[in-house]
């Protein structure tokens, strides 16, 4: 005896999370029943493999009428077919929208596109997330981006309207196509670059300077994943702090009078002040080139964080020099830069 | 009375992209009503269309008003083709047409169309200005009300109930058209919604007027279906029961009307009509079919079971005298009506006097015999017919009223098989009519039967037994005669005094039958109707002892034909009445005694069957007091010709080496295995599985021996359609199929709503259909309650000897439970706890804000990633405002005037949530008041795809449309102000599938009764701040709208 037909409707939605999860992972109907029957549902509940297939399938059903919805959240709330409790609907968005870091780390910097999509088999069984929901991911991150694409205004706030959740990051670094797919690179976790992200929006872009952007202003009509390009083209301006040899020894001698004794390697230091301060500056003055912009975290690590590495520097060591190297110089452009400089590098500072 | 409509379009949002090209719509919209039809302005290349149209007004009269449905369609402007429709919106206005309903239909109408389901939605708003006419002839009945609902609505009060009223349409089917065989299904369909639309207006507006000619101004348990007949036309045929109600104005009659019925009943003056003896019940003005019009169809008219308690004895002593002087004088009130009959299921305390038993009359009729197929006259003939059949049983139990009545059909091919049934019973006649006896009867009636057991004394006479039964004194008063077991169509009277807890009791039955024609077909299935009963009822009893019950309420039996086989479904809630005596057990008799194996074979099943029996016992928690064994029956033997079940008042039989002494003593119910089927029938009494532990289940409006509900409820409808196949069929494997698909269905809800528990299921009601060769419909509709079992606990532990409890819908009792269990969603029920919700995914992604802080220093960004998630949260607090614990702040003093902001909120506010919209087949919401009936719900909807496969099969095909049709109502509540619906029923799912075609249709009808409701906790806020803005619920919610 077989049923062709098993449905069941509720007035209100049922959202089963164990099912959702299941669902989410990209695992097949058969696949979930398997899962749930592993979970120890049929003792626990003292039902049968049939009630729990029926179940399963009705949960499938359910959210793929929902996915359609779930691709534009604010409709999610004004819809009318599914009544779900709105802690509900938060629920499932939030969990729709969920990445898995390690995914994010390896697409991060990507081009958005076809062929990277194709190349998700491979990020798959690299980082052991399903290929289904590999897809389903991109294709989060994919729908984000374009969405923002075209508005106005600060990126993350408007994900945060449009998505609920935190891509800025993603949209941030496929918008600026920064490198992080090197070698040298590959300590750094998508948590890392995420807060870069999250410092370098914050202290560079237009809206994080605390006044309202100027509407005749070119940046203003730019969309805030970019960075401001006056920023960008005010930063060639601090080369000097390092071309000028005076200014250079007047900063090392500045810096080195301050932390004198209070630094463990502060030999180390003073040998290799000129070195760190060319590279901390150089890399400012380089992001005006979208070709130098993707060596930014390459550089940062290369030219500072290995170099501070094998002298053996504390991060409160690197914490100590950066506050002082930073307050030598009043200037409001120096302090803006080095602001989401210090914070990158302080984060990306472990092993 | 004329009376002028009034429509404005305000705007559409999630339109379907119709021009591929530019990937939006050119969106405009028809207003049509009757014969006259309005256009908006086309909104250019949008998918969220702003048309702020004008008023566009029709002016009509109320005939029309009654009968049409007003019809929006939005369609797509294309300048070189014909328009494409989008979809439509039918809307009911009838609740606009009496004065204490609705006043304005306003709100997000959800497009439908019949072949693409709901695209996108649409926001109306609709007037009715009635002007006064005092034109006495006329055609109309605006302001009758309407209920769905069994009882007196909750803020209503019953000043008389006139009776049984009864109407019926018929049209020809646009399916069954020629001009069908050219036109689109989308086009036939659309014809089909529209003619029942019609036809369901028609059919209310006649029904308005025969109330209205009773001189009443309501119809109460109004229930109205659809026959789809096929060749011989589409029947739309209503019953109710028409009444004179008040409504209750002040907040102290809101005070339970139970708590001192003949108090307040006496107090409250009636209103006697100047006269009553108006010929009104006359209802079919083609009653007298000829009696040569009806010879030339053919009819088989089957000999029906009665059943009842089986029980006889003269009335007690000392009620003699009044009794007879009741019957005499409800005689008198009854006799002037046609059909004594009451489609109520819960009566006013004191209406109902006795009750005799389930009365039921079924015929087999060809379809194709009608001599007159669209006319309503051989129909008419038919239901009188029955309803004849029916009052005469009714008579030969000694009652002159039949209530809990219903009537239903089974249609396959050319065969229609017509059902009725109900409960006889004695009533009061104070309710019917004048009161002119009333002061001389009423205290005497309520000395002779004791509120708790009343109705179960045999209203029939000892000496002249309509049927051979066993009597004994009532274990109650002690005074009168009761039956050893009842079986009603009713709801538990409020009053009975039951023991334990009730539950859902089925009896499933499958017959095969030869396929036949016409006649042979006819005479095959009458033949086989009276056995089918005759096994049901077995099934009832025997399942009833099993549980140690003694009494069924709910009783629904539904028999469906297909075309080679019959299939028998009975629910009932079971229950055990104080008043009754205590069941015997089930005892069985081997035929071949010499069999040593054989009888070890009995004797085990015998054991089984003692073990289930106490194990029952202890889980309905039926554990009557002791009684002295002092009453005496008057047990009269009888001669049975049905050789299998016998009853017998052997003591203890001494074949069984059974312990439990409280079924042992009794009489027991002797089953007498005589061949394997009735083996076989024995082992299926067996399947059954009690519900898992902290479920409950009754098909019936409150659960015997609950009470303490909390307001969180679901809902639901399951449908599930099997193939029975069985390479050689019989009786019994399809009976063992049939028995394992209902099995597994209660089974698996039991499963979907286990995060309830403890809960109980509530008024379970199942549908069967045979849509093809051994393809099982079955469509189940309840709701789901959380009850709260410590107080439970509590209250049995405090009275420890009173294990007796009253079944109680006294919503006063309700209230009394804290709320506090749903007032925060988040902390009762935390997202999964940390399990996997992480899963390597940063600190942003699964957890709520309250746990936010915790993150590193990326939380700031965490912090700016929540605000969205936030903004719902804030939404959710909004409208859980409507369902928590008020603080004494002054804004939340008033959720009266809050819900109805909420309601009427501004449409174009696009950001608002969507106001929830609480649907149950009950006719009261747990913890909550209704303070207004907003007006009937009755909608019809058809659904058909071409790419079956393409929308997931016939799963995700019926799943959508319930979906679907869950938020059409929702939406039509929701604009009418409401924000619940009551008595909701889905009364009928047509589902026909073609998969070679990759083809499916289906037809689903649902009614129910619109309200607003308020939370008891907010009621209770409302006396504390008599000024604000919402003083009286009850008159203000009425004042507040207009």
């Amino acid at each position: 005896m077989s049923s062709d037909l098993d449905v069941f409707v509720g007035n209100t939605t049922l959202i089963d999370e164990e099912v959702y999860r299941l669902w989410l992972d990209g695992h097949s109907v058969a696949e979930a029943v398997a899962r749930r029957l592993r979970g120890g549902v049929l003792e626990r509940e003292g039902t049968s493999v049939a009630v729990l297939q029926s179940d399963t399938r009705d949960h499938y059903r359910t959210f793929q009428m929902l996915e359609r919805l779930l691709h534009a959240p604010p409709r999610l709330l004004q819809q009318l077919l599914f009544q779900i409790p709105p802690e509900r609907q938060a629920l499932l968005v939030q969990r729709y929208y969920a990445f898995d870091e390690a995914l994010a780390r390896e697409l991060l910097g990507k081009k958005l596109s076809k062929g990277t999509k194709k190349e998700l088999d491979e990020v798959s069984a690299r980082t052991g997330v399903g290929i289904r929901s590999c897809r389903r991911q991109f294709d989060n991150f994919k729908r984000v981006f374009k969405a923002v694409e075209e508005l106005r205004g600060p990126l993350a706030e408007n994900i945060q309207q449009l998505f609920l959740l935190d891509y800025a990051a993603i949209v941030f670094f496929a918008n600026s196509r920064f490198e992080t797919g090197k070698r040298r690179l590959q300590f750094l976790s998508f948590a890392d670059f995420a807060a870069c992200a999250q410092s370098m929006m914050g202290h560079w872009s237009q809206g994080a300077l605390g006044e309202p952007p100027d509407p005749r202003a070119p940046e203003a009509a730019e969309p805030d994943g970019d960075l401001p390009k006056s920023f960008l083209q005010d930063l060639k301006e601090l080369k000097v702090l390092v071309a000028d040899k005076d200014l250079l020894d007047q900063h090392k001698s500045l810096v080195c009078s301050a932390l004198r004794g209070k630094i463990s390697v502060y030999n180390e230091l003073e040998a290799n002040f000129k070195a760190l301060s060319r590279a901390l500056v150089n890399v400012g003055g380089k992001l005006t080139h979208a070709r130098d912009v993707r060596d930014f975290f390459v550089d940062l690590v290369e030219k500072v964080i290995e170099p501070c590495r094998s002298d053996k520097w504390s991060p409160g060591d690197l914490r100590l020099f950066l506050t002082h190297y930073t307050a030598a110089r009043h200037q409001a452009l120096w302090e803006r830069y080095m602001a989401a400089i210090t914070a990158c590098l302080l984060r990306m500072y472990h092993d | 009375m004329p009376g002028k409509l009034k429509v404005k379009i305000v705007a559409g949002r999630h339109l379907p992209v119709m021009d591929r090209a530019s990937d939006l719509t050119d969106a405009f919209v028809e207003v049509k009503f009757g014969n006259t039809t309005f256009k908006t302005d086309v909104y250019p290349k949008s998918l969220n269309p702003q048309w702020n149209s004008e008023w566009f007004k029709f002016e009509v009269d109320d005939e029309e008003l009654q009968d049409e449905p007003l019809q929006i369609t939005v369609l797509d402007h294309d300048t070189y083709s014909a328009n494409d429709a989008i979809g439509k919106v039918y809307i009911d206005i009838d609740p606009l047409l009496y004065s204490e309903a609705a006043t304005v239909i306003s709100g997000w109408f959800p497009i439908y169309d019949t072949i693409h389901g709901i695209r996108g939605e649409i926001n109306v708003v609709v007037k009715v200005d009635l002007f006064n006419d005092l034109n006495r002839f006329r055609q109309s009945s605006c302001g009758v009300k309407f209920f769905c609902t069994t009882s007196i609505p909750k803020c209503y009060r019953a000043v008389i109930i006139h009776g049984f009223v009864e109407e019926l349409v018929v049209n020809e089917d646009p399916e069954y058209q020629w001009i069908d065989r050219i036109r689109t299904p989308r086009a036939s369909n659309e014809a089909r919604q529209r003619l029942i639309s019609l036809m369901s207006g028609e059919l209310q507006r006649k029904i308005g007027l025969k109330v209205l000619e009773m001189r009443g101004n309501a119809v109460v348990g109004y229930l109205q279906c659809f026959d789809l007949e096929g060749e011989s036309g589409l029947v739309v045929r209503a019953i109710g029961t028409a009444c004179t109600l008040d409504k209750l104005s002040n907040t102290s009659a809101f005070l339970p009307a139970c708590n001192s019925p003949s108090k307040e009943m006496k107090e409250s003056p009636l209103v006697h009509p100047p006269s009553h003896g108006c010929r009104s019940t006359h209802n079919s003005p083609i009653h007298t079919a000829t009696g040569s019009r009806l010879t030339q169809n053919f009819s088989v008219s089957v000999p029906t079971l009665i059943y009842t308690g089986m029980g006889s004895g003269s009335a007690g002593k000392e009620g003699g005298p009044f009794k007879t002087l009741l019957r005499q004088q409800t005689q008198s009130a009854l006799e002037q009506r046609e059909f004594p009959f009451f489609t109520l299921t819960t009566f006013p305390p004191g209406f109902l006097v006795h009750v005799g038993g389930v009365v039921s009359a079924r015929s087999v009729k060809l379809l194709d015999r009608i001599h007159n197929p669209d006319e309503p006259e051989t129909r008419d003939a038919w239901w009188a017919e029955i309803r004849q059949e029916i009052k005469s049983h009714a008579k030969a139990l000694g009652c002159h009223a039949v209530v809990g009545y219903s009537e239903s059909t089974s249609i396959c091919e050319e065969v229609c098989i017509l059902s009725a049934s109900g409960t006889a019973a004695v009533l009061n006649p104070r309710f019917l009519q004048d009161g002119t006896m009333e002061g001389c009867l009423e205290q005497r009636i309520e000395e002779a039967s004791p509120p708790g057991c009343g109705f179960c004394h045999i209203p029939y006479d000892e000496l002249n037994m309509p049927f051979p039964a066993h009597l004994t004194y009532c274990y109650n008063c002690r005074k009168q005669k009761v039956p050893d077991v009842l079986f009603t169509t009713i709801d538990l009277p409020v009053e009975a005094i039951v023991v334990g807890k009730g539950c859902l009791i089925q009896a499933r039955l499958c017959r095969l039958k030869k396929k036949a024609q016409a006649e042979a077909n006819a005479t095959s299935i009458s033949n086989l109707l009276p056995f089918m009963e005759y096994e049901v009822h077995t099934q009832l009893m025997n399942k009833l002892k099993l549980r140690g019950m003694n009494a069924l309420f709910g009783l629904r039996i539904q028999i469906t034909v297909g075309e080679n086989m019959l299939m028998g479904l009975a629910s009932a809630t079971g229950v055990y009445l104080a008043a009754l005596p205590t069941p015997g057990g089930i005892q069985i008799a081997g035929k071949t005694p010499n069999d040593a194996t054989y009888d070890q074979h009995i004797s085990h099943m015998q054991k089984k069957i003692n073990d289930t029996i106490a194990k029952n016992k202890e889980l309905y928690e039926i554990n009557p007091p002791e009684l002295p064994e002092e009453i005496i029956g008057s047990p009269i033997p009888e001669p049975r010709q049905r050789s299998r079940l016998l009853r017998s008042q052997s003591e203890s039989s001494d074949e069984v080496t059974e312990l439990d002494l409280s079924h042992g003593k009794k009489d027991a119910f002797v089953l007498e295995i005589d061949d394997t089927d009735a083996m076989e029938d024995v082992h299926s009494l067996l399947t059954d599985v009690p519900p898992p532990s902290g479920f409950y289940s009754c098909n019936t409006e409150i659960m015997p021996g609950i009470n303490n509900w909390t307001p969180e409820i679901q809902m639901f409808t399951a449908v599930r359609v099997s193939r029975l196949s069985t390479i050689n069929p019989t009786n019994q494997t399809l009976n063992k199929n049939f028995n394992d698909l209902c099995e597994n269905l209660l089974k698996s809800l039991y499963f979907k709503l286990r995060s309830m528990v403890p809960c109980c299921l509530c008024h379970v009601n199942f549908t069967v259909a045979l849509p093809e060769d051994e393809l099982v419909q079955i469509a189940v509709t309840a709701v789901a309650i959380t009850y709260d079992k410590n107080q439970a606990l509590q209250a049995n532990k405090a009275p420890t000897e009173k294990s007796q409890q009253r079944a109680s819908t006294d919503n006063e009792e309700q209230l009394q439970f804290p709320l506090e269990l749903c007032s925060d969603p988040l902390s009762s029920q935390p997202f999964s706890p940390a399990k996997e919700v992480l899963e390597g995914a940063s600190s942003h992604t699964g957890i709520p804000a309250a746990q936010r802080a915790t993150s590193v220093d990326y939380s700031s960004f965490a912090d700016r990633c929540n605000s969205w998630i936030e903004l719902i949260k804030l939404k959710a607090q909004t409208i859980r405002r409507g369902s928590i614990k008020t603080t004494t702040s002054l804004e939340k003093a008033s959720p009266l005037a809050e819900g109805y902001l909420r309601h009427r909120s501004v449409p174009s506010c696009t950001n608002s949530t969507v106001s929830v919209v609480k649907m149950t087949p009950l006719s009261f919401l747990p913890g909550a008041k209704i303070t207004k009936y907003l007006g009937i719900i009755n909608m019809f909807f058809i659904r058909e795809t071409t790419s079956l496969r393409e929308e997931g099969g016939v799963s995700g095909f019926l799943h959508a449309f319930i979906a679907e049709v869950f938020a059409m109502v929702r939406a039509h509540v929701a604009a009418l102000g409401g924000n619940a619906v009551v008595s909701y029923i889905m009364k009928q799912c047509v589902f026909m599938e073609n998969p070679n075609k990759n083809q499916a249709q289906c037809l689903i009808n649902v009614s129910g009764d619109a309200v607003i409701f308020v939370r008891e906790s907010e009621l209770e806020m409302l006396p504390v701040q008599p000024s604000t803005a919402a003083p009286q619920p009850t008159s203000s919610a009425g004042d507040v709208t207009t």
